[in-house]
Parts: structure tokens; sequence; C-alpha cells
């Protein structure tokens, strides 16, 4: 079975940084695909990979990451100035990013349209994490 | 006195410039896009064909540790360019050890290669503080819209580092230039093959263009 976790921008928002990445990866640790409302920063995005290295185990092999941005192209300058300012009062919202652990996710492939997420059979899965 | 002021300052701010040694120029990317081959053959071009930063591998992360060459001085039509150029780990988000198995690697080694590579992937991110410019090595084979490439372009644009892409591996069938090319429409992207050398010429003068 996949359990899903959903986590809203509201419980993301008042975290400093290393406890917004120490969110994200409990949930991705006990093998829950995180989806989470916005989007990291770039320096947070590097510190979870970070983070994510240093926390790899035997059981543990890291993560598969993926961020969706709604981002409508063609928007004229005005439209583009308002988003802008939109995100930097009250963060990035309609993005949607998504963490699963490696061991489950095996991989996420992103073109610009669509998002496909294969995962590991459950039993491979299973018998990565007894090992 | 705005032009006494701005002749002091035109004489003052090369002097502040010649003061910082040499550049850092990073290579950074993926595991196995080539950034090896690339910097050796950077290495062969300009310090002499014995000179290699590293060794190339088809194994994931062959680079664990941060490689550094200094004083590497390019010159192109009268110009020159000195740098330190700084050979960095294949950026991953996840590093398996029963991925080396499948490379006829034993347990041991390919555990001891898979934690030496985690802690290369942690330099690897450290350094990007330290960098003045970086090429961005992808594998033009591979599909580019990956978040590892989105997080690398997006450190480097959030610290004002300049980047150029070196599409690499252009002299495989697989090879989509242009993909690369739609994926990050905002940097200059120069198709190579490191490993045959092919169009490196080019991204000499695309690196001048970069820094100057």
């Amino acid at each position: 079975m996949l359990t899903l976790q959903y986590i809203p921008f509201s419980e993301i928002e008042p975290l400093s940084p290393g406890r917004r990445i120490a969110k994200l990866l409990t949930g991705v640790k006990k093998n829950k695909i995180v989806l989470m409302q916005g989007r990291l920063r770039p320096e947070e995005e590097a510190a979870l990979i970070q983070k994510t290295m240093e926390e790899v185990s035997k059981e543990f092999r890291g993560i598969e990451l993926c961020t969706i941005n709604q981002e409508k192209k063609n928007k004229d300058n005005f439209q583009q100035l308002k988003q802008l300012f939109t995100k930097w009062l009250v963060g990035d919202r309609d993005s949607l990013t998504i963490i699963g652990p490696a061991n489950v996710v095996k991989e996420i492939k992103r073109n610009p349209d669509k998002i496909e997420l294969l995962t590991h059979t459950l039993k491979k899965a299973k018998k990565r994490k007894r090992k | 006195m705005i032009k006494k002021l701005k002749k002091i300052l035109s004489k003052v701010l090369p002097n502040l410039f010649k003061k910082k040694k040499h550049l850092k120029i990073g290579l950074y990317g993926p595991p196995n896009a080539g950034k090896t081959t690339l910097a050796n053959k950077i290495c062969k071009d300009w310090l002499g064909e014995d000179m290699e930063m590293g060794t190339a591998s088809a194994i994931p992360h062959e680079t664990r540790e941060v490689q550094v060459q200094e004083n590497i001085n390019i010159k192109k039509k009268g110009k020159q360019l000195t740098f330190n150029l700084v050979d960095t780990p294949g950026i991953a988000t996840k590093i398996d050890y029963e991925d080396f198995l499948k490379h006829k690697m034993n347990k041991k080694n390919a555990r001891e290669r898979a934690k030496e590579a985690t802690k290369g992937v942690i330099d690897a991110i450290k350094w990007l503080d330290n960098m003045d410019c970086v090429v961005v090595v992808l594998d033009s084979t591979i599909n580019p819209y990956s978040q590892v490439n989105i997080t690398i372009i997006g450190n480097l644009a959030a610290r004002d580092v300049p980047v150029l892409i070196a599409a690499n591996k252009t002299d495989l069938k697989k090879s989509n230039l242009k993909k690369i090319e739609s994926a990050f429409p905002q940097y200059p992207i120069v198709g190579i093959s490191a490993h045959k050398g092919k169009n490196v010429e080019e991204l000499y003068e695309a690196l001048f263009d970069l820094v100057n």
C-alpha cells in the first residue's frame, strides 16, 4: 500500500528552513510519498539534498524529488510582475512538491506537461527494507 | 567632479578585481554527465597531454571528492583567461549501493563507494558558495527536466553565479540538444562531446563571453 501525506503550505510556512526539511524527511523516511503545497527555495532544496545524503543508510537510500509549477506561460508583463509580488508577499503556493523515498519511488519523470511517478513493486521495496 | 570620480573609479575597480587571485570555474552536474571527461580535456588542451584531473568511468560517482586544478590559462584571439578549475562529484538525490553491484563490484566496495559518494554530494553543494562561474555539464541523451538539474541551476541563479550549460555526448545518436535548449532557454548552451573533443573550442569561446 502506498501512503501519501499532504502537507499544506500553512503547515510549512512558519517553520525555519531546517525544520521544514526535517518535517519533509520525517514523512519520507516513514515510506510515505509527501505532497507539499508550494515549493522550497533553491537553497532549501540544496539543503534537503545535503540532509538526505547525510541520512543515507542501508534502509534509506535517498529521495526522488519533483516540483510542479502551475505558472501559465504567455503572461503579459503586468501579470508576471503581479505573480512575482504575490510570491514575495505570501510565498509560492501555486507549486506542488512531490518527495518520495527512493526505495518506493523508482523515478519521477517530468516533462513540461505531465508527471509520471514510477514505483518499485511493493514486494521488492519490502525486501529491500528487510536487507 | 563626476568626471574625476569616474576616472578614479575606473582606475581603482580593475585593481580591485586583480587582487582576486584567479577565478574559480566549477563543473557541476548529475553523475555520469561527463564532468571529469571535460575537466581532463580542458587540462590536456591547456596544460599538456599528460595532464588529467581524474579518472572518468562508466560507473556512476567515480569522482567522489572535489578536485581542483590551479592556474589554467586559456588564450583565444588575443584574449586570456586564467582560472582554477573545480571538478565536483555528481549531485544526486539518491545513492543505492545496489546500483554499483550491477557494475560487477563486490558488496563491500559498493557500500564503501556509496558512502563516499554521499559525502561527495554534500561537498559539491558546499562548494557552490565558492564559485565565480559554473559550467553545468548535462548528458544530452537524457531528459533534462530532472529536479537535480533544476536545483543546481536554481541555486546558481540564487547566488548570482554566471552559468554556461555544456550539453555533452552530442556524438551519441540519442543526443537531443533542442530538448536542453527548451528546458533552459535563459542560459547559453553549447553542445559538445568532451570524449571526442567535438565543439570544445566553442565552449572556450562561450566561457570568455560569460566571464567578460
